[in-house]
C-alpha cells in the first residue's frame, strides 16, 4: 500500500494564532484514515489543507509541504480547481445545491467540461450508485435536492463528490448532523468506497472510528499526537494523552 | 465525565480480589485437610468450589454489562478483557483445589513425609495466586513477572515431591495406590501454579498490550 | 387580572397600553384618511380621455399619456445601468474584495449616499450629465441621476441577499474543483435574485416618487415618443407632471389623478415586492 498523501512539517497560522504545528503524516491509498481529536485540535483545519479549501479563509499562512501523489500542492502553477476536482470534500451538514438532484450531481461534471446529456445521465447514475442511492431516488432525479432527507442529502453530496472521479475524498464529520441509521448507511458506504477511493474522515464518534478506519491520526492543540494502525490506537495508544483523549478522561 | 465508569471499574476490581480469596481459601484448606488428615475440612472445599463458580459468572456478567455500556478503549478495553480471561484460570484453580479435596476423602491416606513438601508447595502456590492479583490491582508489571518467574519454584516441589515418592515406592516404604494419588494431587497444585502464571501473563497484557506473553 | 401585581403597576400597565392603541389609531389613521382623502378626490377624475391622450394647448385638452411613457422609459433605462452596476459591485464587495477596510468605506459611501437629499442629486445631475457631457435636458440625464441615487439601494440590498447564500453552497461548489466566477455564477447569483428583484422593486418606487432630482435633469416636456427618441428628448415623469399641474397650471383634479394612479401602483410595488419574497422563501425553504 503506497502512501497517495505525503506531510511534512506543516504549520498553519490564522492570524498569529497557530492552529497546526509541525503535522507529520504519510496516508496510504485505498484506505480510510481517521482523524481525532477535542473540538479545536486542528483536525477540521489540516483536512481542509488537503484540498486547500483554506484558501478561501483570509490570513491563512502556510509552511511546510504536503505533497499529493508526488507533487507539491503548494507549489506556484498548481491548479487548484484540478486538485480539488482529484481531492473531493462531503461537509459536516448535508450542502446539496437548491437544483434538482440531477444538476446536482451533474454539476461537477458539467463544471470540467462534460456536456452530452448521454454522458452526463451515465455519471448521475453511476455515482448514485457507487453512493448506494440510486435505488431509493432514481425516480426523483428531477425533484429539488432539499426535499431529500438528512441521510439522503449526504449520500448525495457524497455522489456528486464521486461524480467527478476524485482520487480522495476527505470527509468533515459527514455523519455528526444525522440518525443512527442513516450514520450507518453512510459508514458502510466508506467502507465500500475505499476499494475505489482513498478516504480522510474527521470525526468525534470514537466508535465510529474504530469500526471504519484503517489508520487513526489523534490531533491535539495542532499537534499530531499519534498516529498508527487504528486497532493498535484504540488498544495500546502510546503517548498517555491519546489514552487519556480516547478513554474519555480529558478535560 | 466517567464516575460510573470509573466506579464500575473498581467494583470489578474488589470482585475480582473477592473471588482471588475463594481461591486461596480453597486450596488452603485442601493442603490444610491433607496435612492434616481432616476429611471433614475437605468435605467443605466443594462448597467454596460452587462460590467460585458463582462469582465467575458474576464478573463475566459485569464484563460484558461494561463492554455494552462503555465500548471501552485502550487500558479499560485490556483491563476488562483480561479480567474476563482470567476468572476463567480462577474458575479452575477453583476445581482443581475441588479435586485435590475430592482425593482426600475418597483415599485412605495415611502421613506420610512428603506432606511437608507438600504443604511448603500449597503455601507457594497460594502466594502466587495472591502476587498475581495484587499485580493486577496495583497494574504492576515487574509484580506479575515475578509471578510468572516463581513457576520455577512450585515446579521444583513437583519434582522434588514426585522423585521421593518414586524412591518409596522402589523402597515398597508407600504403597503404589497412596503415592499416585499424592502424585496426583501435587499435580493439581502444579496445574493451580500454571493457572496462576496465566493470570499474570494477563495482567502483564492488560498494563501493556503485549499478547506475546499472553497465553 | 394576575394576582400578586401592586395597583399602582397594574394602573402604569395600562396607561401604557392606551397610549400604544392610541399612537398605532393614529398611525393608521393617518395613512387610511390620506389613501381615502386622495382616492376620493382623484378616482373621479381619472377618465379613459386622461390616459390616453396628449395636452394640446389648442384644443385645451389634458391627457397625462406621454407622462406615463416617461415613466415607463425612465423605469426601464434607470434600471437597464443600476441592476448591472449595483449587482456587479455587490457580487465584488462580498465575493472578491479581500480589503476588508476599502469593503468598509464603501459600504459607509453607499449608506451616506442614500441619505443625501434628493434635490441635489438633481443639482449633480443636472451640472455633470446635462452640462458636462452635455447631453441637454432629456430622460436620458434624468435616469442616469436616477441610476446613481438607487445604486446605494440595488447594491445594499444584493449584498444582503448574497449574504444570505449559505457558505456551504460556495464550499460545496469549490470543492468540486469549480472556479470562483462559475461558483458566483451557478450557486450565488441564483441564491440572490430575490434580493437582486427586492433591490429593483424598491428603486422602482422610489422613481416613481420621484420629482425634485428629475425637475432639473429630465424636464417638463409632454411630447409622445418612442423609447430611444425619448430618452434623448426631455419629458415629464408622472410625479413631475403632477408638480407641473399643480403648481404651475392650478389643474388640481389632474394632480389628484395622477396622485391616485402613483398611490395605486405604489401599492402594487409593495404587494409585487412582498408576493416576490414569499415566492422565494418558498423556494428556498423546500
Amino acid at each position: 500500500m503506497s502512501d497517495i498523501i505525503t506531510v511534512k512539517d506543516l504549520c498553519l497560522w490564522y492570524g498569529s494564532a497557530q492552529a497546526l504545528k509541525d503535522i507529520n503524516i504519510n496516508i496510504p491509498e485505498h484506505a480510510i484514515t481517521a482523524l481525532i481529536g477535542p473540538s479545536g485540535c486542528g483536525k477540521s483545519t489540516f483536512l481542509k489543507t488537503l484540498n486547500r479549501m483554506n484558501d478561501l479563509i483570509p490570513g491563512v499562512k502556510i509552511t511546510g509541504e504536503v505533497r499529493y501523489a508526488g507533487q507539491d500542492i503548494f507549489a506556484p502553477g498548481v491548479d487548484v480547481n484540478m486538485l480539488r476536482k482529484d481531492i473531493g470534500m462531503v461537509f459536516q451538514k448535508p450542502n446539496p445545491f437548491p437544483m434538482s438532484v440531477y444538476d446536482n450531481i451533474a454539476y461537477g461534471p458539467r463544471t470540467h467540461g462534460i456536456k452530452g446529456k448521454a454522458k452526463l445521465d451515465d455519471i448521475v447514475e453511476r455515482s448514485l450508485r457507487d453512493a448506494a442511492i440510486w435505488d431509493e431516488i432514481k425516480d426523483r432525479l428531477k425533484k429539488n435536492a432539499l426535499g431529500l432527507s438528512g441521510g439522503q442529502q449526504q449520500r448525495l453530496c457524497i455522489a456528486r463528490a464521486l461524480a467527478v472521479e476524485p482520487q480522495v475524498l476527505l470527509m468533515d464529520e459527514p455523519t455528526s448532523a444525522l440518525d443512527p441509521i442513516s450514520t450507518g448507511k453512510i459508514e458502510e458506504l466508506a467502507s465500500a468506497l475505499k476499494e475505489k477511493y482513498t478516504i480522510v474522515i474527521v470525526t468525534h464518534n470514537m466508535q465510529q472510528a474504530v469500526r471504519i478506519s484503517d489508520q487513526t491520526a489523534f490531533f491535539l492543540l495542532g499537534e499530531l499526537v499519534e498516529y498508527g494502525d487504528t486497532e493498535t490506537i484504540f488498544s495500546v495508544p502510546v503517548d498517555k494523552r491519546t489514552e487519556d483523549y480516547i478513554t474519555g478522561r480529558f478535560g | 465525565m466517567r464516575s460510573k465508569f470509573d466506579e464500575q471499574l473498581s467494583t470489578l476490581n474488589r470482585e475480582l480480589i473477592t473471588m482471588g480469596a475463594l481461591c486461596e481459601n480453597a486450596i488452603a484448606k485442601s493442603a490444610k485437610a491433607l496435612a492434616e488428615r481432616d476429611l471433614a475440612l475437605a468435605r467443605s472445599v466443594p462448597d467454596l468450589s460452587v462460590q467460585i463458580d458463582e462469582k465467575e459468572r458474576q464478573i463475566e456478567g459485569l464484563c460484558l454489562k461494561l463492554l455494552l455500556q462503555q465500548q471501552p478503549v485502550a487500558t479499560d478495553l485490556r483491563v476488562i478483557s483480561a479480567a474476563l480471561k482470567m476468572v476463567t484460570d480462577m474458575e479452575r484453580i477453583g476445581d482443581n483445589s475441588g479435586d485435590i479435596a475430592e482425593i482426600i476423602t475418597v483415599a485412605e491416606l495415611t502421613a506420610a513425609d512428603e506432606t511437608e513438601d507438600i504443604s511448603a508447595m500449597a503455601r507457594a502456590v497460594i502466594k502466587m495466586v495472591t502476587d498475581s492479583l495484587d499485580a493486577f490491582v496495583a497494574q504492576d508489571v515487574a509484580a506479575a513477572q515475578a509471578v510468572i518467574a516463581y513457576d520455577d519454584v512450585v515446579d521444583g516441589y513437583f519434582s522434588k515431591v514426585k522423585r521421593l515418592l518414586i524412591q518409596r515406592v522402589r523402597s515398597a516404604e508407600t504403597d503404589a495406590e497412596q503415592a499416585l494419588d499424592l502424585l496426583m494431587i501435587v499435580k493439581y497444585l502444579e496445574r493451580i501454579g500454571d493457572h496462576a502464571v496465566n493470570i499474570a501473563k494477563w495482567v502483564v497484557f492488560s498494563i501493556t498490550g503485549d499478547r506475546e506473553v499472553a497465553p | 387580572m394576575q394576582p400578586g401585581i401592586s395597583k399602582k403597576r397594574r394602573a402604569y400597565i395600562l396607561l401604557m397600553r392606551i397610549l400604544m392603541w392610541l399612537s398605532v389609531a393614529l398611525t393608521a389613521g393617518l395613512v387610511l384618511f390620506l389613501v381615502t382623502y386622495v382616492m376620493a378626490k382623484g378616482l373621479p377624475e381619472i377618465s379613459w380621455n386622461l390616459l390616453t391622450t396628449k395636452p394640446s394647448y389648442l384644443s385645451g385638452n389634458i391627457g397625462i399619456l406621454p407622462d406615463i411613457l416617461n415613466t415607463v422609459y425612465i423605469i426601464i433605462a434607470a434600471l437597464i445601468f443600476v441592476i448591472p452596476l449595483g449587482a456587479g459591485a455587490a457580487v465584488y464587495l462580498n465575493e472578491y474584495a479581500r480589503n476588508k477596510k476599502l469593503v468598509a468605506v464603501i459600504e459607509y459611501a453607499a449608506e451616506t449616499l442614500s441619505g443625501i437629499p434628493s434635490i441635489i442629486y438633481g443639482l449633480v445631475g443636472m451640472l455633470f450629465f446635462c452640462s458636462f457631457l452635455d447631453m441637454q435636458t432629456s430622460l436620458l440625464a434624468g435616469a442616469l441621476t436616477l441610476v446613481i441615487m438607487n445604486l446605494p439601494t440595488v447594491l445594499r440590498t444584493t449584498q444582503e441577499s448574497l449574504k444570505t447564500v449559505p457558505q456551504s453552497y460556495r464550499e460545496g461548489a469549490f470543492g468540486l474543483g469549480a472556479g470562483k466566477w462559475r461558483v458566483i455564477r451557478t450557486v450565488v447569483l441564483p441564491g440572490c435574485v430575490d434580493g437582486i428583484i427586492t433591490g429593483c422593486i424598491l428603486s422602482v418606487g422610489r422613481i416613481l416618487g420621484e420629482s425634485a432630482a428629475l425637475l432639473f435633469t429630465a424636464g417638463f416636456a409632454h411630447a409622445v415618443h418612442g423609447f430611444f427618441e425619448g430618452l434623448n428628448s426631455a419629458g415629464a415623469t408622472l410625479t413631475v407632471a403632477l408638480y407641473v399641474y399643480a403648481k404651475e397650471q392650478g389643474e388640481f383634479g389632474v394632480a389628484f389623478a395622477i396622485a391616485a394612479i402613483l398611490m395605486v401602483l405604489t401599492l402594487l410595488i409593495q404587494l409585487a415586492a412582498m408576493l416576490v419574497g414569499r415566492y422565494f422563501k418558498k423556494r428556498r425553504d423546500l
